[in-house]
């Protein structure tokens, strides 16, 4: 078995575990807990490899003290990369205990066994505990290729029911989020962001804020405006009227022309996507055959979308003369340590980044942020533990948002209706805007309105597979040529990061919509359409099981009922979904999801009530993107400020899900946390045209939407 | 200052803080129960929800004065991570939870409402979650636990 990654840099074998004397073990990750229980997957897989209950385990989570550098948590990778790094952490280290033991006892290697972390000879009877041989000491050895995790058929944990993990401090309240956080002392702050994007701040009159109850200190640098209070509804209060009394200019306004425009005429930078990989090289002609009998082309928008989450952005930090210490919610505290010290000029090394959880994230949201402001009020009272909560008006307002996407598709098929030619362009911002080491510039929010700014780095067109705007551009199927082009564009109005699944959300929409109109064209059966082109047995596996076990539910014919389906694998090298959607169009145009039925192949299944829980929420969340969410803003700034200006999916509004698990115990454990994104929003769309007949190819479809197409028919 | 007097888990408090003090800062930063989750500060979300003479009322904007000789039931009161409300155990057992972080509003406003209604079909209880938001999609487990839970109960 191939080392995993992650040994790279962390070789040592107690950099991932450490047995204590009472019996306890714990295990560290360089990854995080966001709610897509993590932790859970990470207990079983050490207590399976090791032979101990999984209640003797505590994983540790990112801290840039302790826990290896993996990087961030994202891009469905942590299983693969921290998830086998701990099986052969784990595997290496009972391996080096059962050789202790033979030593110690005096037994023959062969003789010994494994019960909940006791060595017993099967010959002497003779045993010693893991905690007797290890408690408190270190392997001190490097982790070389020598490891041999259990196989499949050893697992007595893995794939059967898990335990629950930390819910009973959810249920009650009592898990302590980086809201929760309590040190004595301890202060509260709000910050108060300009009106909109490019205002500047003119004029501000702090003396009658300096003199409301609880006001510890102002914090002005530049137009970053914080407050420090003794109380947190002081700090709400105060910074509303800081809100109120600063005079901004507000000349220089976002530019409002339609956004699908702006992605069409901007300056770009275009590379060419072979094999599912951009490289730097000349885009090829676009030169489709002659002979083709058909040529069909469409064009599919996605708006600027929000991570939302339901927490506000949050972070404690304290300055003193140790340096900074920050709780943060953010996905990848040593990329955050490095993005902090280059905006406060402070070592590294005296910056010291725990992760904390926050409310789910969904990828780059305000997380980051948060802990630089944070930082930077802590740095005005020195010694004092600060702990800062955005608003719910800076979240929606700030966060960096999933880009707006354009993707064009064209298609020419023979006679029979094989494509010939397959050509995707997608136009789109960055998707990868995560902050870490920018030396003069930053990635960071409130680097930008410092005194001395520091400005945002221009983003490159990043090559190499399905990294972000081509991330799942490239087809399943077996088309005979292909071209496929990746856009960045340049100078869009907002601002853009990293959300869920990135790129693959809108180019599957795109791709999965497409062949639907494709099969339509040539009178053909959607399912026969796709597998006529579709020679990989795992994809073909998940969409049979889906299609089929949504056929046995009803079927409405009813007018205004309609089931569509999708496919995709996550960056074509993930896991595997399949989804059908059962729905029914009012007489308004608005669309009520009745049933969904996944089907998902996310290798060896390791927690599968986590696994199908991840695919469930990806389907509802992508289902609340693609029916609802849009994020609205007027030259002045973001319109989308709360809930109500940006709804999102409730409960009524939720269909009936159910979810197949293809468990395949000899592949490796995928991840599986963004693999619905795409192929829910493409068979929703496939949905509604078997219920009406209409191709809606813009996100969201809203009743207006629905209307306008009816309208347009 | 005026002293406010609450009436908290069945606990009564007198506290020296501003009575336009949204309830929410009370409960967490004077009374340190931190279940109550700050999501939105607008009524919107529902993660702030907290039983009002029984009832699920939003704590994160209405003064805590408000609250003056009425009781007020949060997450905390109605169970401990050793002793579980049935609701609370229901939610385990279904897994109903990612994030976590709406759960114990949402958690409320299923008591609430069971305890008026013992036995609701789903839609009943996704009318009583209609001021609730969920981020991670948790919504099919969440209703499934509400659903457990009031079979539970009624046995």
């Amino acid at each position: 078995m191939t080392l995993s990654s992650s040994f790279d840099i962390n070789p040592e074998l107690d950099s991932w575990l450490r047995f204590h004397s009472d019996g306890q073990i714990t295990v560290f990750t360089g990854k995080v807990e966001l709610g897509q229980k993590l932790i859970t997957a990470f207990s079983v897989i050490a207590a399976e490899e090791l032979d101990v209950d999984p209640g003797r385990i505590t994983v540790k989570t990112a801290d840039t003290m302790y826990s290896p550098d993996e990087g961030y948590t994202a891009g469905s990778n942590s299983m693969e990369s921290s998830g086998l790094a701990l099986r052969q952490a784990s595997a290496k280290a009972r391996q080096e205990l059962l050789r202790m033991a033979a030593d110690k006892l005096g037994e023959p290697l062969k003789s010994l066994s494994v019960t909940d972390g006791e060595i017993s000879s099967t010959s002497s009877g003779k045993s010693v505990t893991f905690w007797e041989l290890m408690g408190g000491r270190r392997f001190n050895i490097i982790i070389s290729d020598e490891v041999l995790p259990k196989t499949p058929d050893q697992y007595r944990l893995i794939g059967n029911k898990v335990p629950d993990i930390g819910f009973e401090g959810l249920v009650t309240g009592t898990t302590s989020f980086v809201h929760d956080l309590e040190l004595p002392g301890m202060l509260h702050v709000r910050v108060i962001r300009p009106p909109g994007y490019h205002a500047q701040l003119k004029e501000l009159n702090e003396v009658d804020v300096r003199k409301m109850a609880g006001v510890i200190e102002v914090v002005r640098d530049g137009r970053f405006l914080a407050v420090v209070c003794k109380r947190e509804e002081q700090a709400v209060w105060a910074a509303k009227r800081i809100a109120m009394q600063a005079v901004w200019d507000e000349s220089q306004v976002i530019n409002t022309e339609n956004i699908y425009v702006q992605l069409k005429k901007n300056t770009r930078q275009s590379l060419p996507v072979i094999g599912g990989a951009a490289e730097y090289s000349a885009v090829p002609p676009f030169n489709p055959p002659e002979n083709s009998d058909k040529t069909i082309s469409a064009t599919f928008q996605r708006p600027y979308q929000m991570h939302g989450s339901i927490g506000p952005s949050a972070a404690m930090a304290l300055y003193d003369d140790q340096g900074l210490k920050v709780w943060t919610h953010s996905q990848g505290v040593h990329p955050l340590c490095l993005a902090l010290a280059d905006v406060l000029e402070l070592e590294k090394d005296r910056i010291h980044v725990v992760h904390m959880p926050g409310a789910g994230c969904y990828g780059h949201n305000g997380a980051d942020d948060a802990a630089m402001d944070a930082a930077l009020a802590a740095r005005s009272v020195p010694g004092k533990p600060v702990l800062l909560k955005w608003e719910r008006v800076d979240e929606h307002s700030w966060e960096p948002y999933g880009s707006a996407m354009q993707v064009e598709l064209k298609a020419n098929l023979d006679e029979k209706g094989k494509v010939l030619y397959w050509n995707h362009e997608t136009y789109s911002d960055t998707h990868l805007n995560r902050p870490s080491a920018h030396g003069e510039n930053s990635r960071l929010l409130a680097a930008w309105h410092l005194q001395y700014p520091k400005s945002a780095p221009q983003v490159k067109p990043i090559p190499g597979p399905h990294t972000g705007i081509h991330r799942n551009a490239d087809p399943i199927y077996d088309f005979v040529e292909r071209r496929v082009i990746k856009h960045l564009v340049r100078d869009l109005p907002l601002r853009v990061s990293t959300l869920r699944s990135l790129g693959a959300y809108a180019n599957v929409f795109a791709i999965e919509s497409f062949i639907d109109e494709l099969a339509h064209a040539c009178c053909r059966n959607a399912l026969e359409f796709r597998m006529d082109h579709l020679s990989d047995d795992r994809a073909r596996a998940v969409l049979e099981a889906a299609v089929t076990k949504a056929k046995t539910g009803p079927d409405s014919k009813e007018e205004g009922h309609g089931r569509g389906f999708a496919v995709a694998r996550y960056k074509n090298a993930k896991c595997y979904a399949a989804v059908v959607i059962d729905l029914f169009v009012d007489d308004f145009g608005a669309i009520q999801l009745e049933r969904a039925v996944i089907a998902a192949d996310a290798g060896q299944v390791i927690d599968p009530e986590g696994l199908r829980s991840q695919l469930e929420g990806g389907l509802l969340q992508s289902a609340s993107w693609t029916l609802k969410e849009e994020v609205l803003f007027d030259e002045s700034g973001i319109v989308s400020q709360d809930w109500e200006s940006y709804p999102i999916m409730t409960f009524s509004e939720i269909p009936e899900v159910e979810t197949i698990l293809i468990d395949r115990p000899d592949c490796p454990p995928l991840g599986a946390g963004e693999a619905t994104q795409g192929p829910t929003a493409a068979a929703i769309s496939n949905a509604v045209f078997d219920a009406v007949g209409l191709r809606i190819r813009r996100i969201p479809f809203t009743p207006e939407r629905v209307r306008d197409a009816a309208t347009k028919a | 200052m005026a002293k406010i007097s609450i009436n908290v888990n069945g606990q009564e408090h007198q506290l020296d803080v501003d009575e336009r003090t949204p309830l929410i800062y009370v409960l967490r930063n004077d009374l340190g129960l931190k279940g109550t989750k700050l999501g939105c500060g607008l009524e919107q979300c529902g993660a702030c929800k907290v039983l009002v003479d029984g009832k699920a009322e939003f704590s994160c904007n209405t003064p805590v004065s408000v609250f003056e000789n009425r009781t007020v039931t949060t997450i905390e009161g109605i169970g401990t991570p050793d002793k579980l409300h049935p609701i609370q155990q229901a939610f385990v057992k279904e897994k109903a939870a990612q994030c976590g972080y709406c759960i114990p509003g949402i958690i409320m406003a299923i008591k609430a409402l069971l305890d008026v209604n013992p036995e609701p079909d789903r839609e009943t209880v996704c009318e009583a979650l209609s001021d609730n938001l969920c981020r991670c999609g948790t919504h099919p487990q969440i209703l499934k636990a509400a659903m457990r839970a009031a079979k539970e109960m009624c046995k």
